[in-house]
């Protein structure tokens, strides 16, 4: 009887797998069809779609689509578009929000809950909806430049940066958090001596590991996968990001191997980031998803 | 709370100042120009100043009229008929081009027509191509967020069970996550595909060559659905993980109490599980919702709003006028629009989480 249940127990076991491990297949066949199809050329590449061979590194393998990439367009620069945006937003967008958390929470002063209510309301307005009139702002908008102060910021860096370093949903995780940290240490800091600032860089931020990782996750994600905003405000190719560098593999002659290749390029480092910190990136995920 | 350690106005305006102003300039005052420029022909460049035109960008772009016609008879009553049976009816054109009767008609083509007996009646839009773009936004809003929603669920449910090695493949489903919607919908336009796509060799491969070659994307019929599945495809893992995080924070005890009580897999759910989880599912659906309002760049990547604008969404029009025509009073006429929508949903919500407390 004991042996009887326990083999129904290994079945059920064996069921269970399989039905997870299926369900895997549909979430990752398109990754490996893109990875796999980066290293054949393009004849093998569309053949091969015709049978598991497109999921296999098989055939003519070879690294020439990726060098073809390089040759195609300045995939070097857009990459490093796309880091100096997505760096720049990510550290501005910690400082700017925490210290801003950091006063709705702590600070006691005149203003505090009208202001805190209405950019809490900002959560409820889609990028989608402003994005139109922010480019009309944009081109019109001052900007002290190396060369003196210019006016317009289309193509430009800060174009891409400044209007996306501080936001409701960043500011929103940052009170959370702070809200659960012990006010008495904040007032018995501030006994103590220390000033507003010290009391921020000393003893809250460096409790802040948990919040700043979750809101860098975000950011990192939305920043590194924007496409609206950059296809309005870029044209020139220096400030490119690779999302929109994409258009570039969208010439007349379709050479799928080498678009594989790029996708491959701009997709292979966030996996590889992803699947190193991949409890928090869905620690992230989840806390957009704690009940304020 | 408030003592003289922790009051000052100072500090606080200083610490909040930078991000207070920014999301000001660079969400709020865009949020009231939206609203503004609505009411003007605004351009990006122009050399003519700007007008104020009152609401004509919403009937512009609203106007919808009816219009019912009899058919066409000939000297002895008969109807005309076409070759296939069906009426003759006089030419829109007629009705809708300097026709004094009918005024309100003026400069409206057909959207869509209904039969009623004899009869036909006519239902006329101002700008047929953006109905069509309210009308597809809706569809994908309406079988995205419950579908998705449903799905990411029965996903959570699936991997919140103790299992050896359960976490790889939560970590797997969350995989495409992470990966840019742009990527993605590259590499679906690619499986979907009518010649050599990945999707046509499947399905042909499981029904052994019975099943036709379809070009999904290119066929009205299908292109919308295609892009429907893709997306559920990539994000479902985000929603998955807020389902799992909902589930962790109903209490073991009371699963402990439905066991002891005998309660079957399905009214444990029904009892424990789904009102344990009512926040999480008004969260859910809402983001759900925005997000699929906010439909833009799988369509951009992949049909550009065709074939015969049946991918056509609320915002690849405001992007199309606001940026493509620089017609920015046009792209920002439909963004309020579109926060109207948005507005609502969100008052749903409101309503929803109010109701049973």
């Amino acid at each position: 009887m004991a042996q009887l249940s326990a083999d129904n127990h290994g079945l059920r076991l064996a069921v269970r797998y399989t039905v997870l491990g299926l369900i895997a297949l549909i979430f990752v066949f398109p990754l490996v069809f893109m990875l796999m199809s980066s290293l054949k050329p393009d004849a093998q590449l569309l053949s091969d779609t015709r049978s598991l061979r497109a999921f296999l590194p098989v055939g003519d393998i070879s690294l020439d689509n990726y060098f073809d990439a390089f040759r195609r367009a300045p995939v070097g620069l857009f990459i490093f578009n796309s880091v100096i945006v997505t760096g720049v937003t990510v550290v501005l967008t910690l400082f700017i929000c925490s210290a801003a958390a950091f006063a709705f929470v702590f600070v006691d002063w005149r203003g505090r809950d009208l202001v805190l209510t209405l950019i809490l309301a900002t959560l409820i307005v889609p990028f989608e909806t402003i994005a139109i009139p922010l480019l009309l702002i944009a081109s019109k908008l001052p900007w002290l430049g190396f060369d003196g102060l210019t006016f317009g910021w289309l193509n430009s860096y800060q174009v891409q940066i400044i209007p996306f370093v501080a936001d409701g949903l960043t500011i929103f995780l940052f009170v959370q958090y702070f809200k659960d940290l012990p006010g008495e240490l904040i007032e018995a800091a501030r006994v103590e001596g220390a000033s507003w600032w010290q009391v921020y860089r000393r003893v809250v931020m460096p409790l802040a590991g948990p919040v700043l990782a979750t809101a860098a996750i975000l950011k990192f994600l939305v920043m590194y996968n924007q496409y609206l905003w950059p296809l309005m405000v870029v044209q020139e190719e220096r400030y490119r990001p690779v999302m929109v560098g994409l258009q570039y593999f969208f010439q007349l002659n379709r050479a799928w191997g080498e678009i594989m290749a790029y996708l491959s390029l701009i997709t292979i480092p966030v996996l590889a980031f992803y699947l190193f910190l991949q409890r928090a990136f869905i620690a992230s995920i989840a806390s957009t998803g704690v009940k304020g | 709370m408030a003592s003289k350690f922790t009051r000052s106005n100072s500090t606080g305006w200083l610490m909040a100042g930078p991000a207070t102003a920014l999301m000001a300039l660079f969400i709020v005052l865009p949020f009231i120009f939206a609203i503004g420029f609505s009411f003007t022909n605004q351009r990006l460049i122009s050399p003519n100043p700007t007008q104020f035109v009152g609401f004509s960008n919403y009937s512009q772009l609203l106007g919808v009229g009816l219009l019912t016609l009899d058919p066409e008879r000939d000297d002895a009553g008969n109807v005309v008929r076409e070759a296939d049976g069906s009426p003759t009816y006089p030419a829109l054109r007629g009705f809708t081009r300097n026709n004094a009767d009918y005024p309100h008609l003026d400069g409206m083509r057909e959207w869509f027509s209904v039969s009623l007996g004899e009869s036909r009646t006519y239902i006329l839009a101002r700008d047929v191509v953006f109905m069509k773009a309210v009308v597809n936004t809706v569809i994908f809003v309406l079988v995205v967020a419950p579908l998705q929603g449903g799905l990411a669920l029965l996903l959570a449910l699936l991997i919140n069970q103790k299992l050896r090695g359960i976490n790889v493949f939560r970590a797997i489903y969350f995989m495409p996550v992470v990966v840019s919607i742009v990527v993605v919908s590259l590499l679906w336009r690619f499986i979907y595909d009518g010649q050599s796509g990945l999707l046509n060799n499947l399905l042909g491969a499981l029904t052994f060559g019975a099943f036709p070659r379809v070009d999904w994307l290119g066929n009205p019929n299908t292109a919308l659905g295609a892009i429907i599945a893709m997306s559920i495809w990539q994000a479902v893992g985000f929603h998955m993980v807020i389902w799992l995080s909902g589930l962790q924070t109903i209490s073991p005890s009371l699963y402990e109490a439905a066991a002891i009580e005998g309660a079957s897999k399905w009214q444990t759910f029904r009892y424990v599980t789904w009102p344990g989880l009512r926040n999480t599912a008004v969260l859910v659906l809402i983001v759900i919702t925005m997000q699929a309002f906010a439909l833009f760049a799988q369509i951009d990547v992949m049909t550009s709003g065709g074939p015969l604008d049946s991918t056509q969404t609320i915002v690849f029009q405001a992007v199309e006028r606001g940026y493509g025509k620089q017609d920015i009073s046009g792209g920002s006429t439909i963004s309020v629009i579109l926060f109207v929508f948005v507005l609502a949903i969100s008052l749903l919500q409101r309503w929803l989480t109010r109701e049973k407390k």
